[in-house]
């Protein structure tokens, strides 16, 4: 027996010399108890619903209830997306998404220069109050939660959704969802900035201290990783940068005399969930793990609300291909099934026409439906964290924050995470993963089935979904009936007093919503504001 | 020291190195690909300009006159290529700059793609290009107009 064990000559053969996750962490053949000799520790692991939360955020996670499916949709006209979140929420979704177009997004009007050509094409075109009553109309606010991806003019949006409330009635502590709101993450991928760091992490703060107020059920930042992803950025960078920057928020916070309890139960996360199944699962348990550690031990956070970290997950938009379109449905099957077994708290999946144009109706249903078989058919709600106890997922959450907080430091040495954007770090990280990335696809090291491997001779073309350009003129007579309808006494006084408090450092946000409710245009209220505090310019790093 | 020969299969064209200006048209916010094909030039051993985001047709010409490029790499996923890259093109003519090659890259719809050829751009790349692939077409481009002007 012994010979013959020895004339196998070394290790078993395998398919490759090395086996690695998509952030390059390399995997062993098989993991056991001697890797993970803490993880039963109540430190490391605990309960579901105890701290650190490693294993879930609620002591019942979905037996309790399900995530919250949240499409992300919005295109043309208020009186189109108005149509499309009907027809999703008939379909069985269960929360709001609100996409922007790119002026909306830059905080530009419909009319401005800039923005022909782009009306609506990517997002809903938001010019005043006017166009938020109709992008709600026949939606009770007080009995949908609705998340509104928008963070460079995220105040001046969120004052005329409060003003939308208001004219419905609604009074704004009822009021539940989420503006994304997350400033830092687009000076170092997202790229929708429109004021230099410094004066937007005070609007932030603006924000919190208004909603604590008033609005406190609203999320009021919902800290993302996704776009950090999209841009390139590893699991490990994504998971990295985005705590990173939460802790940032929550510095800024306790900075403008606000207690940490009364801000940080209202912060959110967001993050990507792309192809490398248990490492995206490692990075959201990761995750969980060290939010609740920092929260309570270097901020002194004292409510278990302010140690949960509550996030959202979407499936990778930058991992489907224009390439046989149809299997993009099994890549987000999976994603989303890692974001379940993750412990997401809400999930958008995406649409397989995506790498093409926006979604089609038929598309974004099978998205939907993709949701709905996991949450309803799997089994795999039935218990909590399933994989909890997994040697190789529990060796890999270690991992992952391992080379978290190894950022961290470095970050630290930079001076922190403004100081860090200011010097192009985060950027080149990003900028150098991606190139790499192409660089392994393009060597076929990575494997994308149907572009690199399994390709067809004949690619046949699906059917999109596309924006005319009449949605600009429509949109840009309605903004110009409405200004010239409008009391614009009250938008100068209104616009006169937001002038005042953003150079007096006074909340912004009360004057901000006056401006909306006197129909003063997003245009005008951004421009008010890169009076007093000028433009971010991008750095062109690559 | 190490000296490098001047490779006969490589002829030191007129003008030089090839230069290309890497540029986002309009609002668009995603330069993950523009910011790959810059550095994918680069090591291609290009001189490489990109211009970052939020740039309008005037502000890309005047680029290029200024950089003197050979090439204008367009990346847009924005959805508004069919708006802003017939007026890319008509700047650079207005500029004078007649015989820069135009590349684009993005999502834009196959129907949508002759009437980007016709309106000046050499070709289109959709989601999936090698880098490789474009490199070695844009090479081939400016030679050949640089033949072609010689």
């Amino acid at each position: 027996m012994a010979t013959e064990s020895a004339g196998r000559a070394g290790p078993a053969r395998e398919r490759r010399p090395r086996f690695q996750t998509l952030s390059g962490i390399e995997v062993k053949r098989c993991y056991g108890p001697e890797d993970v000799p803490d993880a039963g520790s109540d430190r490391r692991l605990g309960r579901p619903g105890e701290w650190p939360y490693t294993r879930g955020i609620h002591e019942t996670m979905y037996r309790g209830r399900l995530w919250t499916m949240r499409q992300f949709a919005g295109f043309g006209t208020a009186e189109q997306t108005n149509r499309r979140f009907k027809y999703l929420l008939k379909e069985g979704q269960t929360g709001l998404s609100v996409a922007f177009d790119f002026p909306t997004l830059l905080g530009y009007d419909s009319d401005h220069p800039m923005s022909d050509g782009e009306v609506g094409k990517l997002g809903v075109a938001i010019d005043t109050l006017a166009d938020m009553e109709i992008l709600f109309d026949g939606i009770p606010l007080d009995q949908v939660s609705t998340s509104m991806t928008i963070n460079g003019p995220a105040a001046m949006i969120f004052a005329m959704y409060l003003a939308a409330a208001e004219k419905q009635g609604v009074s704004l502590d009822r009021l539940r969802g989420t503006i994304q709101n997350d400033i830092l993450k687009e000076y170092i991928a997202q790229n929708t900035y429109i004021f230099p760091p410094r004066p937007s992490m005070r609007i932030i703060t603006d924000i919190f201290a208004f909603c604590a107020d008033h609005v406190p059920q609203w999320n009021t930042v919902s800290i993302s990783g996704y776009h950090i992803r999209e841009a390139g950025a590893t699991a490990v960078q994504e998971l990295a940068f985005t705590l990173a920057n939460g802790f940032e928020y929550v510095r800024a916070g306790i900075e403008a005399g606000l207690d940490v309890d009364r801000f940080a139960p209202r912060l959110s996360f967001f993050f990507n969930v792309h192809n490398d199944f248990f490492e995206e699962i490692a990075k959201l348990r990761a995750a969980r793990r060290i939010w609740a550690t920092d929260m309570r031990e270097k901020f002194g956070a004292k409510d278990p609300r302010s140690w949960k970290m509550r996030f959202h997950c979407q499936t990778a938009g930058c991992t489907l291909t224009a390439q046989q379109p149809e299997i993009n449905i099994v890549r987000v099957t999976l994603q989303a099934l890692a974001a379940v077994l993750g412990g997401t708290q809400s999930l958008h999946t995406n649409s397989f026409d995506e790498a093409l144009a926006l979604p089609t109706e038929k598309a974004v249903r099978i998205a939907l439906r993709t949701q709905q078989i996991i949450a309803e058919e799997s089994g795999v709600t039935h218990t909590v964290d399933p994989l909890g106890g997994s040697y190789y997922v529990e060796w890999l959450t270690d991992e992952m924050e391992r080379r978290a907080r190894e950022y961290f430091r470095r970050i630290d040495e930079l001076g922190g995470v403004i100081p860090a954007i200011e010097a192009g770090f985060f950027q080149k990280e990003i900028a150098d993963a991606s190139y790499r990335y192409q660089q392994q696809v393009e060597s076929g090291e990575v494997t994308v089935v149907g572009v690199n491997r399994y390709v067809l001779e004949e690619e046949e073309q699906p059917e999109i979904l596309r924006v005319p350009d009449e949605v600009q003129q429509r949109q840009v007579q309605r903004l110009r009936d409405i200004r010239r309808t409008r009391d614009n006494r009250r938008v100068r006084q209104a616009l006169r007093d937001l002038r005042a408090a953003a150079r007096s450092g006074e909340n912004l946000m009360p004057r901000l919503l006056e401006c909306a409710r006197a129909y003063a245009t997003l245009g005008e209220m951004c421009d008010t504001l890169r009076e007093v505090f000028g433009e971010y310019r991008d750095r062109a790093i690559f | 020291m190490e000296s490098r020969p001047v490779m006969a299969s490589q002829p030191p064209a007129a003008g030089g190195r090839i230069r290309v200006l890497v540029a986002k048209p309009g609002m668009d916010r995603h330069d993950r690909g523009a910011k790959v094909i810059a550095r994918a030039y680069r090591d291609a051993g290009m001189e490489v300009i990109y211009t970052g985001l939020h740039q309008s047709p005037a502000q890309i010409a005047r680029a290029a006159l200024e950089e003197d490029v050979d090439v204008v790499a367009l990346s847009i996923l924005s959805g508004a290529h069919n708006t802003l890259i017939p007026r890319v093109c008509q700047a650079l003519r207005e500029a004078g700059l007649d015989d820069v090659v135009v590349l684009v890259g993005g999502v834009i719809p196959a129907e949508d793609v002759p009437g980007l050829l016709e309106a000046g751009v050499a070709r289109v790349f959709g989601p999936g290009s090698s880098t490789e692939e474009i490199v070695a077409f844009t090479r081939e481009q400016v030679l050949r107009r640089r033949g072609e002007r010689a």
